[in-house]
C-alpha cells in the first residue's frame, strides 16, 4: 500500500506530466497561430518600423494586374495572375491525370481485385506516394519532356519548350494519384456489402454495381479526395519548380514554361535581394495567397465529407 | 427464343424472351468487362510508371554512379562531383528532427487520446491538426525563414558574447566559438519538425486507439494511476504502430526540399556539418558534434534539385542528379524496410 505522502507526491507528479503533455498538444495550435502571424505581419500589416507588402503595393494592384515582375525600384510589377494561372494550370492538368487513374485504381482494388492482387498493388501505390518531389521533377525534365512529349508533339507539328507546365502537371498528377486511390478506396470499401448484394440480386452487372450503386453511395468521400488532391497539387513545390521553369508568363499554353506560386517562393528565397526589399516581401503576399487557397480547399473537402456522407447502420 | 410447354401448354401462356433482350444482356456484360479492363489499366499504369521512372533514373545515372560518388564533395566537374555533404547533412537533419518531433508528437497524441476531456479547446486542437496536415510544406519554410532563423541567430549571439559561462558560480564552462550562419542544421530541423509533426501525431493517435480499452481498465482496476497505465501498458502495446508512423514521417523529412530551400540552406556545399566526413572521425573526435547544429549544411534533395537545374549544354550533370536520386531512394528504401520489419514482427507478437 502506498503511504499517504507517497500518494500525494505521485499525484503532483501526474499533474506535472499532464501539463507537459498538454503543452505538446497545444504546440500545434501555436504553430498555426505563428504561421498566420508571420504571413499577416509581413504581407498585410507590419508592426514597428518595417512596412508590409500590402502597405506598399495595393491589394487592388495585386489582384488585378496581369504582370509579375518582382524587381525593386520603379520597374516592378506585382500582379498575381501569372502565378495564379500557372498554379491552377498545373493543378488542373494534375487532376486530369490523377482523377481517372486514382478513381479507377480505387474501384479496381475494392471491387475487382483478388485480395492477393490487392496486397501487391497497395504497396506499389505507397511507393509512388513515397518518392520525393524532386525525383518527380527530374523525371519530368529529363524523361517525360524529351522522350515522351517532344516526339508526340513534333508529330503534331507543335513545339514544346524544355520547361513546360504540361510535364509538371503530369508528374504532379502521378504524385497525387495514390492519395485519391487510397482515400477513395477507403470510402468505397465502407459502402455496406448488402447494397452490392441487393443490386446483384436485381440482375445488375459489376459495372452497374460499381458505377450506379457503390460510387454514388461513396460520392462525398470521393469528391473530398479529389479536392484534397487538388490542394496538394496547388501546394506542390519542388517537382513544379524543376519542370515548369521560372518564367512568370501569363499564358494558358501548357507547352510553354510557367511559374507557380510555390515556384516563385523558392526562387525568391534563393535570391540575393535584401530581407526587407519589396521583391523579397512579395514572397509573403504570395505565401498568404497559397495558404488561404489550400486551406479553403481543405476545409471545403472536409465540409463535403461531413455534409453529404451517407450513413449506414 | 420461346419456351413451349408440354401437355399443359393450353393452361400456361408461353413465356418468351426476345432476341433483343438477350443481346442487351450481352451488351451490358461487354460494357461491364470493358469497365473492368479500364480500371485494371488505370491501376497497372501506376506500376508501369514506377518501373519507367526507376529505369530512366538508373539509365541516366550511368557514367557517374561509382563508389567514390558517396565520398566526394561538390565539384564543378561532373565526373568528380559527389553527394558526401548532402548525405551527412540529411543524417544530422533527420537526427535532430526526430529528437524534436518524436517526444512532442507522441506526447500530443497521448494527451489527445488518453488524457484530454472533450472540451472546446480539444476540439479546436483536433480540427487544427487535420488542417495543419494539409498546409503545403513551403509555408512552414516561410515560418522557419521568418521566425526560427532570427531566433537561432539571436540565441547564438547571446552565447557568442562570452566564451565562457559560469555555472552556478562554481566552475566555468568554455563554450565553443560558433560562427553564425543562415541555414544551419538547427533551423532546418526546427522547421522540418513542424512539417512532420501533424503526421507523427495522427499516426501515433491511430496506434493508441488500436489498444483495446480492456487493457486500460484492467490496469486502472489494479490500482495503477493514469500515467502508470499509459507508461507501462498503453505505450508499450502501441509502440510498433507508433514506430511505423514515425519512421514513415521521418522518411518524408528526408525527401523534403522546399522548406529547406526557403530557410536558405546551401545548394553547393564543400564541407559537412561539424567537419565530420566519416564515421571514424565521429568516433575519434566526438566533440565536433557540438558544433553540428550551428553549421551550415545541405541535404540530398536540395543537391538533387541543384544538379537537375544545372545549366549545362552537354547535360553532364544529369548523371550526377540521377546518381544522387539513386542514393536518396536507397536510403529511403532502407528506412521503409525497417518500418515494414517493425510492423511485421509486431503483427506476430501481439494478439488480443
Amino acid at each position: 500500500m502506498p503511504t499517504w505522502a507517497a500518494q500525494r507526491i505521485s499525484r503532483r507528479h501526474e499533474t506535472l506530466i499532464r501539463w507537459v503533455l498538454f503543452v505538446c498538444a497545444a504546440l500545434s495550435v501555436l504553430t498555426t497561430a505563428a504561421i498566420i502571424f508571420v504571413l499577416l505581419s509581413n504581407a498585410v500589416y507590419a508592426p514597428g518600423a518595417r512596412t508590409a507588402f500590402f502597405e506598399r503595393v495595393s491589394l487592388w494592384q495585386f489582384l488585378t494586374t496581369a504582370r509579375w515582375k518582382p524587381t525593386d525600384g520603379p520597374g516592378g510589377h506585382f500582379g498575381i495572375w501569372p502565378l495564379l494561372v500557372g498554379t491552377l494550370q498545373v493543378a488542373v492538368i494534375a487532376s486530369l491525370v490523377s482523377v481517372p487513374a486514382g478513381l479507377g485504381a480505387a474501384i479496381y482494388m475494392s471491387e475487382y481485385a483478388h485480395p492477393r492482387e490487392r496486397e501487391f498493388l497497395k504497396p506499389v501505390l505507397e511507393i509512388l506516394a513515397g518518392i520525393p518531389s524532386v525525383v518527380y521533377g527530374f523525371f519530368a525534365l529529363k524523361f517525360i519532356t524529351p522522350w515522351v512529349l517532344k516526339p508526340l508533339f513534333s508529330l503534331l507539328g507543335l513545339e514544346i519548350s524544355i520547361f513546360n507546365s504540361l510535364s509538371a502537371g503530369i508528374v504532379v498528377g502521378i504524385m497525387v494519384t495514390p492519395l485519391i486511390a487510397s482515400l477513395s478506396e477507403d470510402v468505397i470499401r465502407a459502402v455496406p456489402r448488402s447494397l452490392r448484394e441487393a443490386a446483384f440480386a436485381l440482375g445488375s452487372t459489376r459495372f452497374d454495381v460499381s458505377a450506379r450503386v457503390v460510387v454514388p453511395a461513396a460520392l462525398s468521400g470521393i469528391l473530398a479526395s479529389f479536392l484534397l488532391a487538388f490542394s496538394r497539387a496547388v501546394g506542390e513545390t519542388m517537382a513544379v519548380a524543376i519542370a515548369a521553369g521560372g518564367n512568370p508568363l501569363l499564358t494558358l499554353n501548357p507547352l510553354r514554361g510557367a511559374q507557380t506560386m510555390t515556384g516563385f517562393m523558392v526562387h525568391a528565397s534563393t535570391g540575393d535581394s535584401a530581407a526587407d526589399s519589396i521583391s523579397r516581401m512579395s514572397m509573403y503576399a504570395v505565401g498568404i495567397t497559397l495558404f488561404v487557397m489550400t486551406l479553403s480547399i481543405n476545409l471545403l473537402s472536409g465540409w463535403i465529407m461531413r455534409r453529404y456522407r451517407e450513413v449506414y447502420q | 427464343m420461346s419456351v413451349a410447354g408440354g401437355e399443359l401448354a393450353g393452361s400456361i401462356p408461353p413465356v418468351s424472351f426476345t432476341l433483343g433482350a438477350d443481346g442487351q444482356i450481352r451488351q451490358r456484360l461487354r460494357l461491364s468487362r470493358g469497365f473492368m479492363w479500364l480500371c485494371r489499366l488505370a491501376t497497372y499504369a501506376s506500376l508501369l510508371v514506377l518501373a519507367v521512372l526507376l529505369l530512366s533514373i538508373v539509365w541516366n545515372s550511368v557514367g557517374r554512379l561509382r563508389w567514390d560518388f558517396l565520398s566526394s564533395h561538390y565539384s564543378m566537374q561532373p565526373d568528380r562531383c559527389g553527394i558526401l555533404a548532402g548525405l551527412w547533412g540529411t543524417f544530422w537533419l533527420v537526427l535532430l528532427t526526430a529528437t524534436f518531433s518524436i517526444p512532442v508528437g507522441v506526447g500530443s497524441a497521448v494527451y489527445l487520446e488518453e488524457l484530454a476531456k472533450d472540451t472546446w479547446l480539444m476540439r479546436v486542437i483536433r480540427v487544427n491538426l487535420s488542417n495543419l496536415a494539409g498546409v503545403p510544406s513551403i509555408v512552414y519554410g516561410i515560418l522557419g525563414l521568418t521566425a526560427f532563423r532570427p531566433l537561432v541567430i539571436q540565441l547564438q549571439s547571446v552565447f557568442d558574447g562570452r566564451h565562457a559561462v559560469n555555472v552556478l558560480g562554481l566552475f566555468r564552462v568554455r563554450l565553443l566559438k560558433l560562427d553564425i550562419y543562415d541555414g544551419s542544421v538547427l533551423i532546418g530541423a526546427m522547421t522540418m519538425s513542424l512539417v512532420i509533426l501533424p503526421t507523427v501525431i495522427i499516426a501515433s493517435q491511430e496506434a493508441l486507439r488500436a489498444v483495446p480499452s480492456t487493457i486500460r481498465v484492467a490496469s486502472l482496476a489494479l490500482g495503477a494511476t493514469r500515467w502508470q497505465t499509459i507508461w507501462r501498458q498503453v505505450l508499450p502495446a502501441s509502440l510498433p504502430g507508433i514506430a511505423t508512423g514515425v519512421i514513415l514521417s521521418i522518411s518524408r523529412a528526408m525527401g523534403e526540399a522546399a522548406p529547406l530551400m526557403m530557410i536558405g540552406v546551401l545548394t553547393v556545399a564543400s564541407m559537412c556539418p561539424g567537419g565530420i566526413e566519416s564515421p571514424g572521425q565521429l568516433l575519434s573526435d566526438p566533440g565536433r558534434v557540438l558544433s553540428v547544429p550551428f553549421d551550415q549544411f545541405t541535404a540530398m534533395p536540395v543537391e538533387i534539385y541543384d544538379w537537375s537545374k544545372q545549366p549545362d549544354p552537354q547535360d553532364r550533370f544529369t548523371a550526377v542528379a540521377a546518381s544522387g536520386i539513386l542514393v536518396l531512394l536507397a536510403v529511403l528504401l532502407t528506412v521503409n524496410a525497417a518500418a515494414m520489419i517493425v510492423r511485421y514482427r509486431a503483427g506476430r507478437q501481439l494478439r488480443w
